[in-house]
């Protein structure tokens, strides 16, 4: 058994593709490439591919993560070049790595994402700043998701305008470790814009 | 309004809906073809939400069937869920294709899919949010041409007003033809009159517009007038003398939908004759795909797919032929694949349970088996035999081999039923569940679904009068009273959307009005329990003056004229009122594969019937105690 990290994009349509489904476009990719991908143990044998973190519905993602085990050795050029045809539009993968079997898994890996935002509603870069600012002196942010308060502001680790794509956006860095996630929809939200007037692509996720 | 423009607007509502990944298209195997690069551009409607529209096959069959030719693409459309219509109406989004986000109405062509009435009302909501005129007499020239097909449409008559043509049985090779009619007369720059005309000509095609029904003053259809020389007269079914082989290139949804599967069909028909059953009756002769053909489709669609099932469709899985060596074969090819292969429809014996057996992989479920009625009077007048105690049989087996639920279903109101029929239903759930307990305790589960019986058009039932609401909710009250306690779960259906069926299959041409009202006053999604609406069906009819009972609770003489007698499915008239008058007697009629009873559909395709081994009609070639065909059944 190999276990291999794939770096991938995920665009297009596939912004409005949750993780589970996300997952299943995986395990079928894995199928239709004749990879046989390991099963878990158990009553219930599930296919063994783990995602660092989960890209909320919405967004796209620059460069994913996802670990895969597959019960035969093959090369990782070998891997990409089998998988490429039979990937679903919105899915393309950068990079394929062997990983050793006995590193943590990959969630645990992730600390923190890096996330660009581009607004569909442009804002003025001093109105967008002045929101920025006001945001990051706050000591706290609480806010409530799901039914239960947290605090946002600990969460974001930088926040700043971006006007590389010529209009100003915003990068945004979170906090992405387990138990502890800052969502870029919820700073957005906290900045005044929602979410369905914004573009939102996780740029990085941070490993440490 | 351009696809551009259709895109940008609805990245700005798709994260206020719920499943957004339904409006978005990009599956994997979708087929997306230069918009300027063919002749004629085809939307394939499935008018109810995505999650049920993706497993459609019928639709499936289209797309496949039309993509394969260089002038033609053919895109997919289906109806947004109720916040989605919202916010498209809001948005002023028009309904949209998914592949290239084209708006329905720069389409040549728009094929609906209505494989059941409940979907009526939809399929004007589609056409209304498509910015097409709902009433066909008021489209355009240049505006789509909007057909419909599927297995509702054998009684074309409530929907004539909406659609410009009806496409009567099976769809393979009429798509085909409907394609080349419409590019000739593109070509011939004449108005849409002559564009009906001419398909009117194709075999299968029914153009309501070129009929006329003439009414007695009861109300009841006197006759069905020509209004072009040329049109047929009965429109006549059309099928494939020959399964082609099926699709296997499935689009493969990014997001779950109700079933994710490869979905091969291994049968068209079915030889049971159950009374009830309008499939059965409509989908004559039996055909079969060979086993060869059916496991290098599954192979083909797993590897263009990678789903993790696959379902075996027909209308009776007992009966194809080669099922023992069908089985074995896919047990064979694709054990330790992590697969499951479902089996439906089969036949209450312990052999079924033997073939469910090899097929279950990890995963058990619940088996499903159909009885339908519990007494032996009840079984002679819907003609589906099945003693109670292989029944029972068939149960302990299933329990012995470590399933632990039990699907039973049943229908009620079927004509002649006493509450006594219905109690019987009670007991024998308690007897199947006895046998359960015996087995393995208190961990045997049965559930229990009760349907009411709708006498379906163009079955030998089609004159019978749907059981009165007393009635049906007196029996309801009996099963609910019975059927409860540990281990049981019942189901049943509402009456009102039980009639709300019935009124929809069996009505004529003036329903249109109804409908219309109907969707004008709120009504879609009619096969939602959580939608329907039934107050807007109730002042449709008051406001058309349309009793509904008319259609629902009135037994029909034998020789009076039916609003869907035009429609010729190959089934006779006169084979259907001589089994109802053998159902009267309680008088079983056995499966056709032993004996032919004369039903029509040979001599009517007499010329289309294949004389090679591998791809006969399942019909023997001797005739039962019945008279050689009639010139009426031909």
């Amino acid at each position: 058994m190999r276990r291999y990290r794939f770096t991938y994009q995920k665009s297009e349509a596939l912004r409005y593709v949750g993780n589970l489904d996300l997952h299943k476009i995986w395990e079928r990719a894995f199928r239709r490439a004749k990879l046989p991908l390991a099963y878990s143990q158990g009553f219930h044998p599930q296919p063994r591919l783990v995602q660092a973190s989960p890209l909320p519905l919405g967004l796209t993602g620059k460069a994913e993560l996802i670990d895969a085990w597959i019960t035969e050795p093959l090369q990782a050029g070998n891997l990409m070049q089998k998988l490429a045809p039979v990937l679903p539009p919105g899915i393309a993968i950068h990079k394929v790595t062997a990983v050793d079997l006995s590193q943590p898994a990959l969630p645990t890996q992730v600390h923190a994402a890096r996330y660009g935002v581009t607004l569909l509603d442009p804002l003025p870069a001093e109105e967008l700043q002045a929101r920025l600012d006001e945001l990051l002196q706050a000591d706290s942010l609480p806010r409530r998701r799901r039914n239960k308060s947290y605090d946002l502001r600990p969460l974001i680790e930088d926040a700043r305008l971006d006007d590389s794509a010529g209009e100003p956006g915003l990068i945004l860095q979170l906090a992405a470790r387990q138990g502890a996630t800052g969502r870029a929809d919820e700073v957005l939200d906290a900045l005044g814009i929602p979410l369905h007037a914004a573009r939102i692509e996780r740029l990085q996720l941070l490993l440490g | 309004m351009t696809p551009d423009e259709i895109k940008r607007r609805l990245e700005r509502i798709l994260l206020k809906v719920q499943k957004p990944g339904r409006y978005v298209g990009g599956e994997y195997n979708q087929i997306v073809k230069s918009w300027q690069g063919v002749k004629t551009r085809v939307a394939l409607v499935f008018p109810d939400i995505y999650d049920i529209g993706i497993p459609n096959l019928g639709i499936a069959i289209l797309y496949d069937a039309l993509n394969r030719r260089s002038d033609v693409l053919a895109e997919r459309a289906y109806a947004p869920w109720v916040d989605m219509e919202e916010e498209m109406r809001r948005a002023g989004i028009p309904l949209y294709a998914l592949e290239s986000k084209h708006a329905l109405i720069d389409f040549d062509i728009v094929g609906l899919s209505l494989p059941y009435a409940t979907l009526y009302t939809n399929a004007l909501n589609l056409l209304d949010l498509a910015g097409i005129p709902v009433r066909a007499q008021q489209r355009q020239d240049n505006q789509p041409l909007v057909i419909a097909g599927g297995q509702s449409t054998f009684n074309p008559e409530p929907m004539a007003a909406f659609i410009d043509a009806f496409v009567i049985g099976e769809g393979e090779m009429i798509a085909n033809d409907i394609v080349d009619v419409h590019q000739q007369w593109r070509d011939s720059h004449t108005s849409r009159q002559d564009l009906l005309r001419a398909l009117s000509q194709i075999s299968g095609v029914y153009v309501p517009s070129l009929y006329e029904p003439q009414y007695h003053p009861d109300g009841t259809v006197a006759a069905i007038e020509k209004l072009y020389e040329k049109t047929p007269l009965p429109v006549v079914k059309r099928i494939v003398p020959v399964m082609p082989p099926p699709p296997t290139r499935f689009v493969v949804p990014s997001i779950g939908v109700v079933h994710n599967r490869v979905s091969i069909e291994i049968m068209r028909g079915c030889s049971r004759g159950c009374r009830f059953c309008h499939a059965g009756m409509v989908n004559r002769p039996v055909r079969e795909r060979s086993v060869a053909q059916i496991i290098d489709a599954i192979q083909e669609a797993l590897d263009a797919t990678g789903f993790e099932e696959v379902a075996l469709l027909s209308l009776s899985s007992s009966d194809y032929t080669n099922i023992v060596e069908l089985v074995e074969t896919i047990i064979r090819r694709f054990e330790g694949k992590n697969l499951t292969i479902s089996l439906p429809s089969l036949r209450i014996e312990s052999f079924s349970v033997d073939l469910l057996e090899q097929l279950k992989g990890a995963r058990q479920g619940s088996f499903t088996l159909a009885p339908e009625a519990a007494t032996d009077s009840m079984r002679s007048i819907i003609n589906k035999p099945i003693a109670s105690e292989q029944l029972l049989e068939t149960a302990r087996h299933i329990y012995c081999r470590g399933w632990k639920t039990i699907k039973l279903y049943f229908m009620i109101g079927h004509p002649c039923e006493t509450l006594n029929d219905v109690k019987a239903i009670a007991d024998l759930c308690h007897a199947v569940l006895a046998e359960g307990r015996k087995i393995i305790g208190r961990r045997a589960n049965l559930h229990i679904g009760v349907s009411t019986f709708v006498p379906k058009p163009h079955t030998p039932f089609q004159w019978v009068a749907c059981d009165s609401l007393e009635n049906i909710t007196a029996k309801q009250d009996l099963l609910r009273k019975q059927l409860h306690g540990a281990g049981l779960k019942l189901n049943w259906s509402d009456p009102k959307d039980t009639m709300l069926e019935a009124v929809l299959s069996r009505g004529d041409r003036r329903m249109a009005e109804v409908i219309y009202l109907a969707w004008k006053g709120g009504a879609r999604l009619d096969a939602w329990q959580d939608q329907v609406n039934h107050h807007a069906w109730r002042s449709a009819y008051d406001e058309a003056g349309l009793d509904p009972c008319f259609y629902t609770h009135r037994q029909r003489p034998l020789d009076e004229r039916l609003p869907w007698d035009h429609i010729n499915t190959g089934v006779s008239r006169r084979f259907l009122a001589r089994d109802f008058l053998a159902s009267q007697e309680g008088k079983l009629r056995p499966d056709c594969r032993l004996l032919c009873h004369a039903c029509g559909i040979l001599p009517l395709f007499r010329d289309l019937r294949p004389h090679n081994l591998d791809s006969r009609w399942k019909c023997p070639d001797s005739i039962s105690e019945e008279l050689s065909p009639s010139p009426e059944d031909a």
